[in-house]
């Protein structure tokens, strides 16, 4: 399986552990959804698997990318996508560049990266806004560029954290369908958390619940 | 009626603080230029400035100010931003404050004691390595005075790192660190990178004043320059400070000359800090463009962060050799430690430190109070439109360097019939007080909570009461700190002192300054000591008090209303 995670457990500082062990494996190309109450350590999770637990944190299991294991190595060399519920593009830079800071460093030259910058963002719907202040973008342009962002980065999987849930319901919908379609089409896997039961069917791949310790051990 | 009082207020305060400094900056130009009819000078030309540049040594001494000033400020700045990003995120970094506070409170005059009891050929180093390196007498060798200024360097350094540090930290506070973090790395970004690519652009507007009140402080110290760095020539500064104090009245106008032209000097660097700022901001974007994510930063910054913990060690070797020196009876070369110890030195008959003392606490209780008494109306009074421009002529103060108006101002001060003493040293003293207390009290003072006061005064607290009652307790933390900086300030003014009170006014700080000249060791560590202690209470005040209420509110700890960090 390209994204295997074989009973993860996260233990923060002098505390219990967050939730009870994980094990789960996302296909390529499919969208798997975790679900569970707010508040259980659906984000940590994911700081697990991309290498982003603040230090104290304490993780047992094993996370494999593509036959990788990624306990232990830098969030940087993991090759792990992020997306956020705040869409984040960073605030110093313009629209263009904030996807040619994500664009992979194997593309070479001034031309065939702002090539590949523009190509991003008409697949956006984003054309000739590449000079804009991000400021300036709506909610949904801001989220169609930040997944833009994670992708040129040519991540092998993408981590989603309840990406739509700012997002205006009238929104939603058109942005879930845009960002589900592209991830399905790069066939990486994506591990999507959520607690709107309408992303997990949108996302048609697995649900998997993320249950309280407590709660399973009864 | 009530905005016509606010527009009196603020307009009262900023005649108080910067007129005495447009004053001191006319007066200097006119002597520069040849007037100055106090003195019966009456010549307009260039007479001045062509003794000033006739002067041997002037172009070393230029030369000398710009790479000692420029290179303390980008190593500081380095050095410092390197701390900030090595610590965040640990528990360390979360309470930086008292672990720089030593650093921060102590004059800058008591370190460069400290550090030239350290460094000088007879110093505790090479005492320390006498033994190993088989050395019978003291080497010619020295970093105390050498003439490329690396003493000078380092003692800038011991006292900027700290204060960026702490500057540096209180912007991040305001921004969302961590995120970044985890955005740019899973983007592939390295720590080091993310720091530089992205930390650093967002946190420059926040820092480029207190960057450029470093760089400016660093290019026009006096007191630093005159125990450690090089005597002939010595940086621009102290070229000035000679030709005011020499006894011949025409080297007056010389003086004016010097002090325009060490002004202009500063000015030309702040207009380099622009223009550079600019390019770093195109070639960055380019670079930026470009992908690479950035191997190299985390060798630069790594190296910043390797070098702290070295200045560190020196800064606290300095403050405890002014400790041992100062109980030390016999201490011959090349003994590591003192061979006898003994209080002689605290206990000298007549002449001894407590005149001096009394008039350090003096000067800082009373500028202090005044400070942020002025500082607090002029926040309160404080309206939303305009206010940034306003409050920018506020830091000139510090912008300018002190040699560039101080002169001037005497002889402003004098024709107004305000003569060298206690009332022209104390007003000196806030001019540089009030724009420190300013600069820590305008974060907390934006971060309060509105609600709360507009809570109390539906229950009927007037803005006296919503003021005394509510925001001052919140603000307890800041105000103390920023009245802790106050102190600091002032105990380590010598210029000011020296120069306002005509020489009869002494200070521990002008005193301390004139023994470290080749008095006897012992005294001088007495006068660096206690010109160290009385800020050093002052933040140890400023960092307690808070933490034992704290305990009791534990909202007080948010970090809005917290200082620094």
């Amino acid at each position: 399986m390209p994204l295997a995670i074989d009973s993860l457990a996260i233990q923060a500082p002098g505390d219990a552990p967050l939730f009870a062990p994980v094990t789960l494996s996302v296909d390529a190309g499919t969208v798997t959804t975790v679900m569970g109450p707010s508040g259980v350590g659906k984000t940590t999770l994911l700081h697990a698997i991309a290498g982003h637990l603040p230090a104290g944190f304490e993780l047992t299991g094993h996370i494999t990318l593509n036959g990788r294991p990624l306990n232990g190595l830098p969030a940087e060399q993991r090759r792990i996508g992020m997306m956020f519920q705040e869409a984040g593009l960073f605030p110093h830079l313009s629209v263009g560049d904030n996807l040619a800071f994500g664009l992979h460093a194997t593309v070479r030259g001034r031309r065939a990266r702002s090539q590949a910058v523009d190509r991003a963002l008409a697949a956006a719907g984003l054309e000739g806004m590449g000079e804009r202040d991000p400021a300036t973008l709506s909610g949904g342009q801001r989220a169609r560029a930040a997944l833009m962002q994670s992708l040129l980065a040519e991540p092998e999987a993408i981590l989603l954290d309840e990406p739509f849930s700012r997002l205006d319901q009238a929104l939603r919908t058109g942005i879930r369908t845009f960002v589900l379609d592209h991830i399905r089409a790069r066939s990486i896997p994506a591990l999507l958390v959520t607690h709107d039961p309408a992303d997990a069917e949108a996302a048609g791949g697995p649900v998997i619940p993320l249950g309280e310790v407590a709660a399973v051990n009864t | 009626m009530k905005n016509v009082r606010r527009t009196g207020l603020r307009a009262l305060i900023i005649a108080v603080l910067i007129g005495p400094v447009l004053l001191g900056v006319a007066q200097t130009l006119s002597a520069a230029f040849g007037w100055l009819p106090a003195l019966g000078e009456r010549t307009i030309g260039l007479a001045p400035w062509r003794t000033l540049l006739d002067q041997p040594g002037l172009a070393t001494s230029v030369q000398l100010t710009l790479w000692t000033g420029i290179s303390a400020t980008v190593i500081g700045f380095a050095l410092a931003f390197g701390l900030v990003a090595s610590l965040h995120g640990r528990a360390m970094g979360r309470s930086l404050m008292p672990w720089l506070a030593p650093f921060l409170a102590a004059p800058h005059a008591a370190i460069a004691i400290g550090l030239a009891f350290v460094l000088a050929p007879s110093g505790w180093l090479l005492r320390l390595l006498a033994a190993p390196l088989d050395l019978t007498h003291p080497p010619a060798w020295a970093l105390v005075g050498d003439p490329l200024g690396i003493g000078l360097i380092l003692g800038l350094l011991v006292k900027e790192v700290p204060f960026l540090a702490l500057i540096m930290t209180a912007s991040l506070s305001h921004l969302p660190v961590r995120r970044w973090l985890i955005q740019a790395r899973s983007l592939g970004y390295t720590p080091a990178a993310t720091w530089l690519r992205v930390v650093l652009p967002m946190m420059w507007p926040q820092i480029r004043l207190p960057t450029l009140i470093v760089l400016s402080y660093a290019l026009s110290n006096v007191d630093m320059a005159l125990i450690l760095g090089p005597a002939n020539p010595p940086v621009l500064a102290v070229t000035v400070l000679r030709a005011y104090t020499a006894p011949e009245l025409s080297s007056l106008l010389t003086a004016g000359a010097g002090a325009a032209l060490q002004a202009i000097g500063v000015l030309i660097t702040f207009a380099g800090v622009w223009a550079f700022e600019r390019l770093i901001g195109v070639i960055g974007r380019t670079r930026l463009r470009r992908g690479r994510r950035g191997r190299l930063s985390g060798v630069a910054l790594g190296l910043a962060q390797a070098l702290n913990p070295i200045l560190l060690g020196m800064a606290s070797a300095a403050i405890a050799a002014l400790a041992v020196w100062s109980v030390t009876w016999r201490w011959s070369w090349p003994k590591p430690l003192p061979e006898q110890l003994s209080m002689a030195a605290w206990q000298q008959p007549g002449d001894s430190w407590i005149g001096p003392l009394g008039h350090s606490l003096l000067f800082a209780g009373v500028t202090t109070a005044l400070a942020l008494m002025l500082a607090i109306a002029w926040l309160e009074t404080e309206q939303r439109r305009g206010a940034s421009l306003l409050a920018g002529i506020l830091y000139l103060p510090l912008l300018l360097p002190q040699i560039g108006f101080l002169p001037g101002l005497q002889f402003g001060f004098l024709q107004l019939g305000i003569g060298p003493g206690l009332l022209a040293v104390g007003w000196a003293h806030l001019l540089f007080v009030f724009p420190y207390v300013l600069l820590v009290l305008v974060g907390p003072w934006r971060g309060y909570d509105p609600l709360l006061s507009r809570q109390a005064a539906s229950l009927g607290a007037g803005p006296l009461r919503r003021l005394f009652r509510v925001k001052l307790p919140v603000l307890l933390a800041p105000v103390l700190a920023a009245g802790a900086i106050g102190v600091a300030v002032s105990i380590a003014q010598y210029l000011p002192t020296l120069i306002m009170g005509g020489g009869r006014i002494n200070t521990l700080t002008t005193e301390a300054v004139s023994l470290a000249s080749g008095a006897d060791r012992r005294i001088t560590a007495v006068y660096a000591i206690l010109q160290m202690l009385i800020p050093v209470a002052a933040y140890g005040i400023a960092i307690i008090a808070p933490m034992l209420r704290g305990r009791r509110h534990r909202l007080l700890r948010e970090p809005r209303y917290a200082t620094g960090d």
